[in-house]
């Protein structure tokens, strides 16, 4: 029975495909997962926005949206109704193509990494040996779309909206690549469904997820500060700046094209916290073994929950960090962190069983962290300029 | 530490998260159309009429002057005077406006209409919720829609009205004990004029010149000027006839040279 419910959308499709010839049955199960993805994340896109409205302002102490049906939880549908009403409008002098195209591909790339993360026990639409690759491959391809639609737009604030989002998006790329090839060197696959059995074994009750290990706790926070910034997320909003660049390379979207854009940001954000939860916190594993009762399905969109909880809380704390800011950032810190955690890692593993190992990586990354983050983001005193022989 | 700042920041904001469910007062929300703050006293937006009694159209304070018309810096306020008179407060036959028109898309909320009208008739509203969907005859008001009970000035500017009424109600009982007196002094007079000769009535006409003489100082001179029935007064008062009646005050000396001057050098213009 339990393990009924643990696959009880496996089973279901099949049971459909059961219905149907030999020869139609793979193209037709790929394409209602393929619905059942694309169905399913905008959905959680309509929650989470209310959600963050209603979170946000209550760490404002405010009440949030309350107006539309019982709590206010009909405001995505009264958003949705808006902006598909909404006249859909072109900037004369814009690249119409590009302009149209922009949106599309965004929502497109951002769902293709869907295919490769399993959402819970044999819940997987594609087992690729490459997986991890693929995701990355794209992800990398959203930036395409943000500098499309803000050089299409031919509006200033657009193309420095995209000009940051592109520099942004590629200085945090490398940090989240390299964060995330630790776990590939432990586990010693790129296939996502191989990193979660990877953890998929217990002691004493408690997992054995990578997030419980030094170079892996090092790793998911460098993971975390670079998905952060990979989504456009506060702290790391700075391409759609609206104090200083009205809305960054989304300037000149209207209508549905803007919600396109909305919606692709949000997906992004599911999606990176599903990678990251797969590829630290076990994917779809229960956290302890007496918990594995309950569906794996279920813990994989718990921890998806807890994450947009997360990313809400952090966009309700933090201020905009300033462009040169967030560029020493990346470079100077979040980089050589993950450059040493990739050594600690190696040390890991080839120190063998015992505590020793742990005391040693442990050591390191503290030590590095405490060091890094006082000596390399010092900020420099500089006085009133002396001019010694202009005077 | 590096990330000391952040966790400080998340647990301040944790706190409110959790507070904003816990405690009321750190909500700061009043949800409008259902619950609102109190107007503070002074607000205001937009002119309205005064009235005394039930009927708004009988107890109109207005008595079309056109002060305020006049006055009005945008031009917002549009008067017809009636052909017939009615009696105002103190009683005296007045005019009233047939036609009394406030264009509240153009009003700018300036209050000089209500610091220049001599007869409390306008004064300011607090009601803001004045959106129409037709935006030239909905926010063109006329007079039934501008006209509001002294109770409800009350209700509103509380301290101002309370004022107003005092000033109002002093004028009507000085306008009262003039005619009283005067009265008095008329009835005097018939019953002197037969009987003892010219005594008595002088002694029965100098207290009412001396109580004239007693309430000039306590009101103030502004006020002298809005009393309508200043100009019965001083002609019941004094025995001269005809001073009051003919409307602007007759021209003093001094008056008549400033008014001649400007009009020398002209003459001498053209000799030159």
């Amino acid at each position: 029975m339990i393990g009924r419910l643990d696959q009880i959308f496996v089973l279901l499709k099949h049971w459909l495909l059961g219905y149907l010839p030999e020869s139609w049955q793979t193209p037709v199960g790929v394409i209602i997962s393929v619905a059942c993805i694309v169905g399913l994340y905008p959905a959680l896109f309509a929650v989470t926005t209310v959600l963050e409205r209603k979170g946000v302002g209550r760490i404002q102490n405010r009440l949030g949206p309350n107006r539309v049906g019982p709590y206010g939880i009909l405001q995505p549908m009264a958003d949705g109704i808006k902006s598909l009403t909404k006249e859909d409008i072109v900037p004369t002098s814009a690249d119409a193509v590009v302009h149209f195209l922009a949106p599309i591909i965004l929502v497109v790339t951002v769902f293709m990494g869907f295919a490769v993360l399993p959402m819970g026990r044999n819940m997987v639409l594609v087992d690729m040996d490459a997986g991890l690759l693929f995701y990355f491959a794209m992800g990398a391809s959203t930036e395409l779309s943000v500098f499309m639609a803000g050089w299409s737009s031919r509006n200033k604030y657009s193309l420095l909206g995209a000009m940051r989002a592109v520099a942004q998006m590629i200085s945090y790329e490398v940090a989240l690549l390299l964060s995330s090839v630790v776990v590939v060197m432990m586990s010693g696959s790129l296939s996502l469904v191989k990193i979660v059995e990877a953890q998929n074994h217990y002691s004493y009750g408690l997992p054995h997820w990578f997030i419980f290990t030094p170079w892996g706790c090092a790793a998911f926070i460098m993971y975390a500060i670079a998905g952060t910034a990979e989504t456009n997320r506060s702290p790391f909003d700075l391409p759609e700046g609206e104090s200083e660049l009205v809305a960054g390379y989304h300037t000149e979207y209207s209508g549905f094209k803007f919600a396109l854009f909305f919606l692709g940001e949000y997906v992004a954000m599911f999606s990176i916290s599903a990678l990251g939860s797969t590829l630290f916190l076990g994917g779809w594993m229960a956290p302890v073994s007496w918990l594995q009762v309950v569906p794996s399905w279920i813990w994989f969109f718990g921890k998806l929950f807890v994450s947009m909880c997360v990313f809400i809380w952090l966009r309700g704390t933090l201020p905009r960090l300033r462009q040169d800011q967030l560029m020493n950032f990346a470079w100077k810190f979040v980089l050589p962190m993950c450059l040493l955690n990739l050594f600690v890692a190696g040390l890991w593993r080839f120190m063998g069983e015992g505590w020793l190992r742990w005391v040693v990586c442990s050591a390191i990354l503290i030590l590095a962290y405490v060091s890094i983050g006082r000596e390399g983001m010092r900020r420099k005193k500089f006085g009133p300029r002396n001019y010694r022989y202009a005077e | 530490m590096l990330g000391e700042g952040i966790l400080k920041g998340l647990a301040e904001t944790a706190k409110n998260f959790a507070g904003s469910f816990v405690s009321k007062e750190r909500m700061t929300t009043v949800e409008y159309p259902e619950e609102r703050l109190p107007l503070p006293e002074a607000s205001r937006n937009f002119p309205f009429l005064v009235y005394d009694g039930e009927d708004w159209e009988k107890g109109l304070r207005c008595v079309a002057c056109q002060i305020c018309e006049k006055e009005c810096p945008p031009k917002c306020i549009y008067i017809e005077k009636s052909k017939d008179k009615k009696p105002d407060y103190v009683g005296k036959p007045q005019i009233y406006p047939t036609k009394f028109d406030i264009d509240i898309s153009v009003c700018m909320s300036c209050q000089i209409c209500v610091e220049v009208c001599p007869f409390e008739a306008i004064k300011m509203n607090t009601e803001f919720e004045l959106a129409t969907d037709d935006r030239f005859g909905g926010l063109l008001l006329d007079r039934k829609e501008l006209a509001r009970s002294n109770e409800y000035y009350h209700e509103i500017h509380p301290t101002e009205a309370t004022e107003v009424d005092a000033r109002l109600a002093g004028e009507k009982a000085k306008v009262e004990m003039k005619a009283k007196a005067a009265a008095d002094a008329a009835a005097a007079k018939a019953a002197a004029a037969p009987a003892t000769g010219t005594g008595a009535a002088v002694a029965a006409a100098k207290p009412a010149a001396s109580t004239e003489a007693k309430a000039a100082p306590a009101t103030k001179p502004e006020e002298m000027a809005k009393v309508p029935a200043a100009e019965t007064a001083p002609a019941a008062a004094k025995p001269v006839p005809g001073t009051g009646s003919d409307g602007p005050a007759p021209m003093t000396a001094e008056e008549k040279e400033n008014a001649e001057t400007p009009a020398k050098p002209n003459e001498g213009e053209p000799k030159v």
